[in-house]
């Protein structure tokens, strides 16, 4: 196109949410540059003061479906830290599970229905029903794997029913648990085939030098359910202190809320987690990450969907793991837990303040709720991962346009959806809080 | 005959029904062999502006522009279904309803709110006319599928009228006031099979009331547990509060 460049995508499609890109290019200097937010805003933080921290999971796993076990994970550790209450060894087991759970079929659902189109030059996967049948079959059944543990694990995927504070209402039978061990051990030969397939793939050579952000800890597990938040520039803060990395501000031009640590915006998500963690992942994790040529990270931004494939061999592998060390220890069932309201007390509640950070499929996510004396909660502060990513993802934008400007406007507007897409935004999550504002 | 050719909308809400449709898995591409699914902004980049033989609703309308927007669908579908909670009656979006629009969007969004567009929050039904409802949140995946095949007979599906309970003893569950807790089994539409008692977690009425609830029946048993009226009418609000808007919702 040139110099003078008019782009305005309305609703963006394939992304979890509703969003816009808007480009203004005017004798080759950048005038605009936006990934605007138009999802209707559901005020779940304003929602959530007065009731009660028994209902805080319930609630905020409705932010979003595909990362309802994330929310109601970060959910339940910010509770579970206000009212002081260490989860058991075996409870950390079986939400790692879950956890894992959530990478796994997230990032399948973006790898192969949100991205995977672009890169074979078609529109959505519906044409690959007919040209690619064998893959969408793997990618139908490896959804359908990960559905079938949740199901068994917490009562179905989308918005948890056995996860509680204090643990789960009901626990996975010895059936249960060789039942799910089946479901996964039959997923190595499609993961191996989606690592193949990811393998074979042109992705958009790009690269910058991005700051990114994930869970840190000095053990040698790749940390997802706990740890502090740490940035490729140095920084280490205590989870408690999350808003020191978020730094959450306005901006004019743009509908959202951004952030920035030091100064400048951040990645999260699975290439920031292999950037800070990749020596810590699975040992065939390890080999698809060189396979894919990410064996220690990178900084191009389109590889976080071949990054994500990396986290799927691991979390299959870890997930395998944990549920044969559960079988070999036995589930101890008095631990099962039935909280409601909190009629019966159940838990003990005092006041306080806590804070919850999980790294979901999209990144780290941050749930902060301060309550009272009785349990009814005072304040909420939630901070979802594509939130931190929009500026980085500007950033980006700003930095590709150059090398790509004398395209024509199909191929422009193409890059800059994909560029989008490799973020794998969930906008309705970040629609809590962003502002609103439709280009017309 | 030509499969109906279908569309799938979302409003406001966490598109977690799109998602139980598509953990389908393998039988997702035989629900494609007997609807075309003709535009599904999540997952599909193509688009189509005819006439829709069959409009999938998901989440609830909460801007102006979502008023605009639905009635816009209404007009060019022959069928209508609202999937999911935020749908049928308003979901956990209708908490917002509790407080001041006002008072909410500050507490959310600091001096700018005014810049935000937002009205009450309201079901698909109390803006246009919806022939199929699939009730809960989320959506109980047999129910959608007894939905899709009413809809491809065009015969109409009538929901549970009944509480939740009458599918909770089938199942055999212990009743939850029996274990100490509340629970709105009793006021709420079954249809899900006690999806939540079964997992030995208790019933939040996702799925909204039951046309003519046994108030008395339930003030009853809430005093005979010596349980708290007010943290029942709480609770109600946590799928209930758009009800107000309409009555007859």
């Amino acid at each position: 196109m040139g110099e003078n460049i008019k782009i305005n995508i309305q609703h963006l499609t394939r992304v979890e949410g509703h969003g816009n890109i808007v480009v203004d290019l005017k004798d080759g200097a950048i005038i605009k540059c936006n990934l605007e937010i138009v999802e209707a805003p559901r005020f779940f933080e304003g929602m959530l003061r007065g009731r009660s921290i028994f209902e805080a999971q319930h609630l905020t796993s409705r932010i979003c479906g595909i990362c309802a076990c994330g929310h109601t994970l970060a959910s339940i550790q910010a509770a579970e830290d206000a009212l002081g209450l260490t989860p058991s060894d075996q409870t950390i087991k079986l939400r790692k599970l879950l956890l894992h759970m959530e990478l796994l079929d997230s990032h399948i659902l973006h790898i192969y229905l949100l991205a995977l189109p672009d890169l074979l030059g078609v529109r959505s996967f519906m044409p690959l029903i007919a040209t690619h049948n064998d893959v969408v079959r793997r990618a139908l059944r490896l959804k359908k794997a990960c559905n079938d543990v949740c199901n068994i694990l917490v009562g179905r995927h989308v918005h948890p029913i056995r996860a509680t504070i204090g643990g789960f209402t009901k626990l996975p039978s010895e059936n249960d648990l060789d039942t799910m061990l089946n479901n996964l051990s039959n997923l190595h030969e499609d993961l191996d085939e989606t690592v193949e397939l990811i393998s074979k793939l042109q992705f958009p050579q790009f690269q910058r030098d991005s700051q990114y952000v994930a869970l840190v800890s000095d053990d040698g597990e790749y940390p997802l359910l706990s740890g502090d938040v740490g940035s490729t520039r140095g920084v280490r803060i205590n989870k408690s202190e999350y808003k020191k990395i978020t730094n959450e501000y306005m901006v004019p031009h743009s509908s959202a809320k951004f952030t920035n640590l030091n100064g400048e915006p951040y990645a999260v998500g699975a290439l920031a987690r292999l950037n800070m963690n990749c020596r810590k992942l699975h040992s065939k994790a390890v080999e698809a990450a060189k396979k894919l040529n990410l064996s220690n990270g990178g900084n191009n931004p389109f590889l976080n969907t071949a990054a994500q494939t990396v986290e799927c061999v691991h979390c299959l592998n870890d997930a395998i793991g944990i549920l044969e060390a559960l079988k070999t220890s036995g589930i101890d069932y008095k631990e099962e837990i039935l909280v409601g309201a909190n009629e019966t007390s159940a838990i003990a509640v005092k006041a306080g303040r806590g804070v919850g950070a999980v790294e979901v499929p999209r990144g780290v996510l941050f749930h902060a709720y301060e309550i009272d004396e009785e349990g009814r909660i005072l304040n909420a502060d939630i901070i979802v991962p594509t939130s931190q990513n929009i500026a980085n993802i500007e950033g980006d934008m700003r930095a590709i346009i150059p090398g790509i400007k004398h395209k024509s406007e199909e191929e422009i507007t193409l890059a800059l959806e994909m560029l989008v897409r490799a973020y794998d935004p969930c906008i309705s999550c970040s629609a809590h809080f962003l502002d609103v504002r439709f280009v017309d | 005959m030509a499969r109906p050719k279908a569309a799938f909308f979302d409003f406001s809400c966490c598109e977690g029904c799109q998602l139980q449709i598509a953990n389908f898995g393998e039988s997702l591409l035989d629900i494609l062999n007997v609807i075309e699914v003709v535009e599904f902004r999540e997952i599909m980049s193509e688009k189509y502006d005819g006439t829709l033989d069959v409009a999938i609703i998901e989440g609830s309308i909460n801007t102006p522009r979502a008023v605009e927007r639905i009635k816009a669908i209404r007009a060019r579908s022959k069928t209508l279904v609202a999937i999911g909670a935020c749908a049928t009656t308003g979901g956990v979006n209708g908490i917002k309803n509790v407080f001041p629009l006002d008072e909410i969007a500050g507490y959310v969004y600091g001096g700018n709110f005014r810049d935000y567009e937002t009205i009450q929050t309201m079901a698909v039904h109390q803006v246009v006319r919806v022939d199929y409802f699939v009730h809960g949140c989320p959506i109980y995946p047999p129910e959608f599928v007894a939905v899709l095949k009413a809809l491809l007979m065009a015969i109409p599906y009538d929901v549970p009228d009944y509480p939740v309970c009458v599918e909770c003893k089938l199942n055999g569950n212990v009743c939850m006031y029996d274990r100490g807790v509340s629970c709105l089994g009793p006021v709420t539409r079954a249809g899900c099979n006690s999806w939540c008692i079964n997992n030995d977690n208790i019933c939040y009425g996702c799925r909204g009331m039951v046309s003519n609830p046994n108030e008395t029946g339930a003030i009853d048993v809430i005093k005979q547990y010596g349980l708290s009226i007010e943290r029942i009418v709480n609770k109600l609000e946590m799928y209930n509060k758009c009800r107000e808007l309409n009555p007859h919702g």
